[in-house]
């Protein structure tokens, strides 16, 4: 008896679920007149700025409404990537970098900028610093349009540098920086002689050391593909990564990343630390940082390069599946052109630009005037940071600090485990590259099997 | 704890000799201010990350990420007004619709079915009890995807309303299985009377069950709103710019140049409170049920 009355109960209660799952549906989509749009980004410092001085932007383009999605770079990226890989659409505006820009226009996710960029009035895409310029664009194209760009530099404490009698060579070497960690490595006064990075992640310890396999005359794979991470010159970088960090590095140095040395490095706690250019807004911050003007930076220590820096921007794309890309373009122009570090400046402070981004910021003299220290050095290190510069011999991917294919986040990650257990003492650097070589090779097949 | 195991003695009358010789008064004078002292130590070690947090969040950056840790410092309320000035707001309306509204509609749905798995037991209840807490079986990682996937054709993505139907499913098992033993505990002769007496279903579902359940009720829904309040991992992948809750903007605290604890300490202090308000309207509900039973 009771069971036609339950199951009339169980059709009404499924259809007022799907009545109401419809109707939120329709509602949230659109308001009326106003163009809305959705921005991923990854919450750094000046990011976070941008998202301060959201209602400039609104005051200038009051028919745009504009609400953030901020997130840390591991959860943006694995966000970001999963929406735009499955078109999901929840997104007008993304931040990427230039790992995923010339794959993503390959696989056409995102829109071409060049057009937009072109045709905006005082917009100048040529004042890009060119290698970032270049690195976004994909066959001539720029399809993400650089916020900041950084590079690599060693950052090393003129004061101590000064007392122990020590100076910094123009064009330091890595067994230069050996030699200054031996003498600077202060247990008793928790100095250490060097920060290095050591967590395993492919954006982590694989950062500054594949800069150093690069100048070691390592590379990935050849020109055929061919898996090469255990070659000799490999081991020797990594040999002397490893024994560098373990023996002048900091405690733990096997789970330390970025953070970890900034805030080592902010507090007086290391004597030199190799890592990206963008350091110096937080180093050079009274607010956050203990060792503010005492800093000397030098370039990416070398070895048989002419340099050695690393490529990294964060940029921004428009989905393809975004619906506003009008109003997504003039949010994106806002917040890269030229008026908007003039804005960062007077609003937030100069020393909170993103740098490295376009070449006229370093012609400001607001920017200029906190940035003597290091605006040269950071500038260099970009022009400098090209395959032809810093690599040995040639290499069949892009990238200085990433291998340019999708299986690289995964790859790049197991490597890094295996480097990240040597530095922590559970397995030799021989061990962990035979390891490593057996997940390239298992990546590197199906790119000899007639792949692109 | 003291006068909880005191009171049964006076009834323990047929063993006077070994009652004697456990009731040494000095011995029982000596354990009290050791177990006060053990409760104490335990309550400290457990709330003082909490405590840690809230010191926390009134220092500077610099203080916060200091090492060795600094205890004494210029407090400052620098990192709160940060926190409210990167729009927490509209994070905290989205966690409370979808909160409020979830924990409602779990608490609608959970006392018939509970009802009818306890009082009036429909057949094969086990399995059905089973049916339900299976759901909870599975991975969340393992349905995101597919989720994710459904959610965006449906075009539902970014939508506070998805989060409550996720989370009435997700907390829905947990409330049934709670509420059933809670009626349970109601003895038979109580309906038995009610019916007697002339009361309807209704009647006795609203005016004879709810009282006495009443403290299961504040506890499972005290349960259902923690879960909603907290839950991160559906709110970080299926929520964007319109519909992220308070989990997710602790998320955007953090990052990965610059040094954050202190803003991020800030940020959960004013994300707990709410939750710590629910548990302490509950608790009072909660005390009053307990001793109610007690009686009984």
């Amino acid at each position: 008896m009771s069971s036609p009355g339950r199951s009339r109960l169980r059709a009404g209660l499924a259809a007022a679920a799907a009545a109401a799952l419809v109707l939120t549906g329709c509602g949230g989509a659109e308001a009326e007149g106003k163009n809305e749009i959705v921005v991923a980004i990854v919450s750094n410092p000046q990011m976070q700025d941008a998202i301060t001085l959201q209602d400039e932007f609104k005051a200038q383009y009051p028919d745009i409404d504009v609400s953030f999605v901020s997130l840390p770079e591991n959860e943006a990226r694995a966000k970001i990537t999963a929406s735009v890989a499955t078109q999901g659409g929840e997104f007008d505006v993304v931040m990427i970098s230039n790992y995923e820009t010339p794959m993503w226009a390959e696989n056409g996710w995102i829109t071409n900028l060049q057009d937009y960029a072109d045709s905006t009035e005082g917009y100048d895409p040529d004042d890009f610093v060119p290698t970032i310029r270049e690195a976004l664009s994909y066959e001539g194209d720029l399809y993400s349009v650089p916020f900041y760009g950084e590079s690599s530099f060693l950052a090393y404490r003129q004061d101590l540098f000064e007392e122990a009698g020590l100076t910094m060579p123009a064009k330091p070497t890595w067994e230069d920086i050996r030699g200054f960690a031996e003498k600077l490595d202060d247990p008793e006064n928790d100095v250490d002689g060097v920060c290095l990075r050591g967590l395993a992640g492919w954006g982590e310890v694989m950062g500054p050391l594949d800069t150093v396999i690069n100048t070691y005359g390592g590379r990935w794979f050849d020109e055929d593909w061919n898996a090469t991470l255990d070659s000799p010159e490999v081991e020797a970088a990594v040999t002397d990564y490893v024994n560098l960090v373990q023996t002048y590095g900091q405690a733990g140095a096997a789970t330390s990343g970025y953070g970890d040395c900034l805030t080592l490095y902010s507090q007086g706690s290391a004597a030199m630390w190799y890592d990206a250019t963008a350091m110096v807004s937080s180093v050079e911050d009274p607010s956050s940082s203990l060792v503010v003007g005492k800093t000397g930076y030098a370039p990416a220590p070398v070895e048989e390069t002419e340099s050695s820096g690393w490529l990294y921007s964060w940029s921004l794309a428009i989905p393809t599946t975004s619906e506003q890309k009008d109003a997504a373009w003039d949010f994106v122009s806002w917040m890269t052109n030229k008026e908007y570090i003039q804005l960062v400046g007077e609003e937030i402070g100069w020393e909170r630009v993103p740098p490295g981004s376009r070449l006229s910021t370093y012609e400001n003299p607001g920017y200029a005037e906190v940035a003597g220290a290091y605006a040269e050095p950071t500038l260099t290190a970009m022009a400098g940071a090209s395959q032809e510069n810093s690599m040995v011999k040639p290499v069949p991917y892009t990238g200085l600090q990433f291998v340019g294919i999708p299986e690289f986040q995964d790859l790049g990650t197991r490597v890094a485990q295996q480097i990240s257990a040597a530095i922590a003492g559970q397995q030799t650097v021989k061990e962990a590259l035979e390891q490593s070589q057996g997940y390239a090779e298992t990546v590197a097949e199906s790119y000899q099997n007639g792949g692109s | 704890m003291a006068t909880q195991t005191a009171a049964p003695t006076p009834a323990g009358k047929e063993t006077t000799p070994a009652a004697s010789t456990v009731r040494k008064p000095d011995r029982r004078f000596n354990s009290a201010p050791i177990l006060t002292t053990v409760t104490w130590v335990l309550a400290l070690i457990f709330f003082s990350p909490v405590l840690w947090m809230v010191l926390t969040s009134f220092k500077q950056e610099s203080a916060a990420a200091s090492d060795p840790p600094v205890f004494f410092f210029a407090p400052t309320l620098d990192q709160y007004r940060a926190v409210l000035d990167s729009g927490a707001g509209s994070y905290f309306v989205n966690s409370a619709i979808a909160t409020g509204v979830s924990t409602l509609l779990v608490i609608l749905l959970a006392v018939p079915a509970s009802y009818a798995l306890s009082i009036r037991p429909v057949k094969k209840t086990s399995d059905v009890l089973f049916f339900f807490i299976s759901t909870r079986m599975l991975p969340v990682v393992a349905v995101i995807m597919p989720i994710y996937v459904i959610a965006g054709q449906l075009k539902v993505l970014d939508n506070v309303w998805t989060l409550v139907v996720l989370y009435t499913s997700m907390n829905l098992p947990i409330a049934v299985w709670m509420m059933r033993s809670f009626f349970l505990e109601v003895p038979g002769e109580v309906l038995e009377a009610a019916q007697m007496d002339g009361a309807g279903l209704m009647k006795t579902l609203w005016r004879v069950l709810m009282p006495m359940v009443a403290p299961g009720l504040a506890a499972t829904a005290l349960i259902c709103v923690i879960f909603a309040w907290n839950e991160f991992f559906f709110a970080l992948i299926l929520t964007a710019g319109q519909s992220a809750t308070v989990p997710v903007f602790l998320m955007s605290q953090m990052t990965s140049e610059g040094l954050f604890l202190a803003q991020l300490s800030a940020a959960s202090v004013l994300a707990s409170l709410p939750v710590v308000i629910a548990g302490w309207v509950a608790q009072k509900q909660l005390v009053r049920g307990l001793s109610m039973g007690a009686v009984k």
